[in-house]
């Protein structure tokens, strides 16, 4: 049985930025290991586990993807032994004063994200927020020793410890989009007790923050007749209480909109009701913001499904969520998939 | 002007590894101004063996006082600040969501997105930051209030916290390379330095030890102290802002650094809320001078220590100030190198051994 605290603390303390996964997908692999029957890189970078079906041969393939890129900076420039920088996937600046961060050098190197003093910055508004070039990182060396171990194109990573909070809650960086992966780990597991007729492809993808690469080509390379995209969306909280949000830690998202087709969002419709696993309507009006976008519009179109377990202060380093959210995830998606009849396709259907 | 002389100063200081992980302890523990219970704690440990005589205060300060021997014992005063900078939680909200104010001079910039601990059982607790993707261009050119932040500790906090519960950053005390990593290195450097005089004390002076509280909400605590020990001179010990950084434009100098990493212990020539007497000035400067110890002078500007209520106690008490330079103070994460730390001691223990009854005999002069 895995421990998904432990799990999940394990796959925080990777990094793992946009297009530097490989740390991320080591952590990945070895959790996968047991839970799959085969398990392939992508050449993008994403990891694909499948999980063969017990029904018969050609048998349907159904896709997970949970994408486990994490935003972060790349060093830009380094002026008396301190690092100026540039972000990988999207950062409110005004988040970054003050927070400890990894530099990724020829060694991994703790350090901060500095804001200069006004007097230091172009003439403007001194009490304002800083701009994302002004800002700097230390790490706490000489800068003799800064130029030995760093250079231009290094990444950094945010290294907030993870926090556990009462009810079940844990906060910390790249909560976004780990608690996917932890739930598909978790959807693995339940499905090695239980039949499935179809083959379950599990992907990691990659680069979700930047291009959405890992799941433009992950569908190409696996063909799956459905997918399932599991992904972090708004909770309610400070500075989020409009429709775009929904309750925290009360059940997970079930998204609604063009990214999604409308048979599979009933299928999870009715499976959540029949478990009684709480669940929220998330209403995505245009676009999902989530791998899906990219899915669904690949080789000749593929249905999708977005899944999405609350989170709040998303892109910031003390993401929050639920661990109640991330196994109802991982329970409803197991039991969806275990149900796919071997003719399940043929119910995923327009105008039905 | 003082006389050099060659009286036994006790055994000389240093920074080790006992010292370090006294300074971790100290960073680590709670002690938001009013609140100063974890680092008393800590000092009354570490010195009720060492001290001749300790007390706690009206106020929560602890004074601590280590006899010399001999005749015509100066007393000097030694001030540092127990306290730190940090929040109260002034409102609980639903959903484990609390409305707190900061305490002491923190910038509001410096909180979305931080890790914080709240009450005396040290509770995890975020404050977090409304979602990039649901802020508009125009919302991002402008700071975060803290108005609109809140303390989250998980929706199942029931009654553990309630308004009027201190709360610090979480940040954990980490050394890296040359450098130490901590929440409240301004001014738990203070009291470490402090607590390792007190433990050298030179014996041909009275060393009166003040662990003071209130510092950044208005040095309450080293007034009364002040008064209590009626010392003859005062040295506060403390922290300040090394800005000894880049100048965006690559072509212009920054020259209002404050103080600057690696350079030592920063002498006070003026400050906000001091003048500092030049005869304890020159003092440190020349022994700094004669016993070859890294030093520097503080730019003259802004800012305060405890010297500032210190010197205006009863008839006044010649004051002075030596700070620990480091750079991100009154953020959750401030940054010191260890060599700094060292010279400061080292500068202190040296100089404390070289005060006679001449050093104040003459005249304030300049």
């Amino acid at each position: 049985m895995i421990d998904l605290l432990t799990h999940l603390k394990e796959m925080l303390s990777a990094a793992g930025l946009s297009g530097f996964e490989s740390p991320i997908r080591k952590i990945v692999q070895e959790a996968w290991a047991p839970l799959t029957d085969e398990l392939t890189v992508s050449k993008i970078g994403s990891l694909h586990g499948l999980k063969t079906g017990q029904g018969e041969q050609p048998r349907k393939r159904v896709m997970i993807s949970a994408h486990m890129d994490a935003i972060g900076m790349m060093v830009t420039g380094i002026h008396d032994g301190l690092m100026r920088f540039t972000e990988i996937g999207g950062i409110d600046h005004r988040i970054l004063p003050g927070q400890l961060v990894t530099v990724h050098g020829r060694e991994d190197l703790p350090g901060v994200v500095v804001q200069p003093p006004a007097y230091l910055l172009p003439e403007g508004d001194s009490d304002g927020p800083v701009e994302m070039k002004y800002l700097l990182v230390d790490v706490g060396l000489r800068p003799d020793e800064v130029a030995q171990k760093v250079r231009v194109g290094d990444i950094i990573s945010f290294a907030q410890e993870p926090l556990e909070l009462t009810g079940d809650a844990i906060a910390g960086h790249t909560l976004d989009n780990r608690v996917s992966v932890a739930a598909t780990t978790l959807c693995l597991e339940e499905l090695k007790s239980r039949e499935h007729h179809w083959d379950v492809w599990a992907v990691a993808s990659a680069q979700e923050e930047e291009t959405l690469g890992g799941a433009l080509t992950s569908p190409f390379d696996i063909r799956p007749d459905i997918a399932i995209v599991i992904d972090v969306c708004f909770a309610r909280g400070p500075g989020s209480s409009d429709w775009r949000s929904i309750p925290f830690g009360k059940g997970v998202g079930l998204g609604y909109g063009p990214n999604i087709h409308p048979a599979l969002f009933q299928l999870f419709e009715d499976k959540a009701k029949e478990l009684e696993i709480p669940y929220h309507r998330d209403v995505m009006p245009r676009m999902s913001g989530t791998d899906a976008m990219a899915i669904q519009v690949v080789a000749e179109g593929i249905p999708c499904m977005v899944l999405g377990i609350p989170l709040r202060y998303m892109h910031t380093p003390v993401e929050t969520v639920s661990l109640k959210d991330i196994r109802r995830a991982g329970r409803l998606m197991a039991a969806v998939i275990a149900d796919l009849a071997p003719d399940a396709l043929e119910h995923i259907k327009w105008e039905e | 002007m003082t006389k050099t002389n060659n009286q036994p100063t006790g055994q000389a200081p240093g920074i080790g590894a006992s010292q370090i992980e006294l300074l971790e302890k100290l960073c680590n523990a709670t002690a938001v101004s009013g609140d100063e219970h974890e680092v008393r704690q800590i000092v009354l440990e570490e010195i009720k063996e060492i001290a001749d005589e300790v007390t706690v205060d009206a106020l929560g300060n602890v004074l601590a006082t280590k006899l010399g021997r001999g005749e015509n014992r100066v007393r000097v005063m030694l001030a540092a600040h127990m306290d730190e900078i940090g929040f109260m939680i002034v409102n609980k909200h639903e959903d484990g969501l609390f409305e707190f104010e900061r305490i002491g001079g923190i910038d509001e910039r410096q909180l979305p997105g931080k890790s914080v601990l709240v009450g005396r059982e040290s509770l995890p607790g975020v404050i977090g930051a409304k979602p990039i993707h649901m802020t508009t261009a125009a919302e991002r050119n402008n700071k975060i209030e803290t108005s609109a932040l809140r303390i989250d500790l998980g929706p199942e906090i029931g009654d553990r916290v309630k308004p009027g519960d201190r709360a610090t950053f979480a940040t954990r005390f980490e050394v890296i390379g040359p450098s130490i990593r901590a929440k409240a290195l301004d001014n738990r450097l203070g009291v470490a330095t402090l607590i390792e005089l007190l433990k050298h004390a030179p014996e041909q002076i009275d060393l009166l030890a003040a662990f003071t509280v209130q510092e950044e909400v208005g040095l309450r605590g080293a007034r009364v102290a002040a008064y209590a020990f009626n010392p003859d001179m005062a040295i506060a010990v403390d922290a300040t802002p090394a800005y000894d950084l880049p100048h965006w434009d690559d072509d212009d100098e920054n020259d209002r650094y404050n103080t600057r990493l690696d350079a030592g212990p920063a002498v006070y020539v003026l400050d906000a809320a001091t003048i500092p007497d030049r005869r304890l000035v020159n003092w440190l400067v020349e022994t700094a001078q004669q016993a070859e110890i890294p030093c520097q002078l503080r730019q003259p500007g802004g800012g305060g220590t405890d010297a500032g209520a210190i010197h205006k106690v009863r008839s006044g008490i010649p004051s002075v100030s030596v700070s620990v330079p480091i750079r991100y103070a009154h953020t959750a994460v401030s940054l010191a190198r260890l060599d700094d730390w060292t010279s400061t001691l080292k500068l202190l223990h040296t100089a404390l051994g070289r005060v006679t009854p001449d050093l104040l005999a003459v005249e304030r002069r300049d």
